[in-house]
């Protein structure tokens, strides 16, 4: 069985480029803008689960990276450091829209049930087969939603954006056995989840 | 190894962030254990199943406005200059 792969790989010319916008160009802050908007607005909007309040944190968290470029110290990569505004100016709106609820990252929620499998049937060869692209963004969405905004964070940043452990766990200011721990349960918890949809139907025993 | 056993070490195992007898443990175990066999599958379809979908994808014509807005704000809130 293979290994996940990272899908984002950085381009070496990115350190001239944060160079230059310290300088006060704002052409190469514009290019750095195009480079990483989707990563922070798909970032964002996983974390918010609110589109509006997504779009407002891509331009907060760009804004302020402008701001700070100054103070950026170029200990880590920019997108890293850019994350890290961005998971934050997120966690600030959910806050605000739900502050009948503690949002913190150092919500460590334990249950029995969360890392015991307990659908163990196979799935479907295929199960983006099952659905239209359509319902297979429902079902994902509203399966990434119920999970609590810890677990999800993490799971967004090492697994749908690429960044590794020791860059998820800089960016989130966590430390690595934490990322590792939300990590493996917020996969185990949406693969439980997942599997109520791509159960292999026709061989419901789940037999390789 | 046990099944939790195996359940503890499935992040670095899909990773692939371990050592060659920790793996070859895990794969011996996968060997013979149905319900790990699945759950490892599983768990690596979640994976990718997420990675490679286009949920939350930014719409080129937002995606235009929105650039335009933060260098808009960015050229308001100091000139050329960041700093």
């Amino acid at each position: 069985m293979g290994t996940i792969q990272p899908k984002v790989a950085e381009p070496s010319d990115e350190t001239a480029l944060v160079h230059a916008a310290k300088a006060g160009d704002i052409s190469a802050f514009e290019e750095l803008v195009k480079r990483y908007d989707r990563n922070v607005f798909r970032i964002a909007q996983h974390i918010t689960q609110n589109r509006e309040d997504a779009e407002d944190v891509v331009q907060d968290a760009f804004l302020k990276a402008y701001q700070n470029l100054a103070n950026f110290q170029e200990q880590s990569k920019f997108y890293t450091w850019l994350v890290r505004i961005a998971v934050n100016e997120a966690l600030m709106r959910l806050r605000r829209r739900r502050p009948e609820r503690m949002v913190s990252l150092d919500e460590d929620i334990k249950t029995e049930e969360d890392t015991m499998p307990r659908e163990v049937a196979d799935w479907a060869p295929n199960p983006e087969q099952l659905y239209t692209q359509g319902e297979l963004k429902e079902i994902l969405g509203k399966t990434i939603q119920g999970l609590p905004p810890s677990f999800r964070t993490v799971f967004v940043l090492r697994d749908v954006e690429g960044l590794s452990t020791e860059e998820t766990a800089d960016a989130l200011d966590l430390s690595i056995p934490a990322v590792k721990s939300r990590l493996l349960r917020a996969r185990l918890q949406l693969r439980e989840r997942l599997s109520k949809y791509f159960k292999n139907r026709t061989r419901g025993d789940g037999k390789k | 190894m046990t099944c939790s056993d195996f359940l503890k070490e499935l992040t670095d195992y899909l990773d692939g962030a371990m050592d060659a007898q920790t793996k070859a443990e895990l794969e011996d175990h996968l060997q013979w254990c149905h319900n790990c066999y699945v759950v490892c599958n599983t768990t690596k379809m979640t994976i990718e199943i997420y990675r490679d979908s286009k949920l939350y994808e930014l719409p080129e014509d937002l995606r235009g406005r929105l650039r335009t807005a933060i260098i808009s704000k960015c050229k308001g809130c100091g000139g050329d200059s960041p700093a």
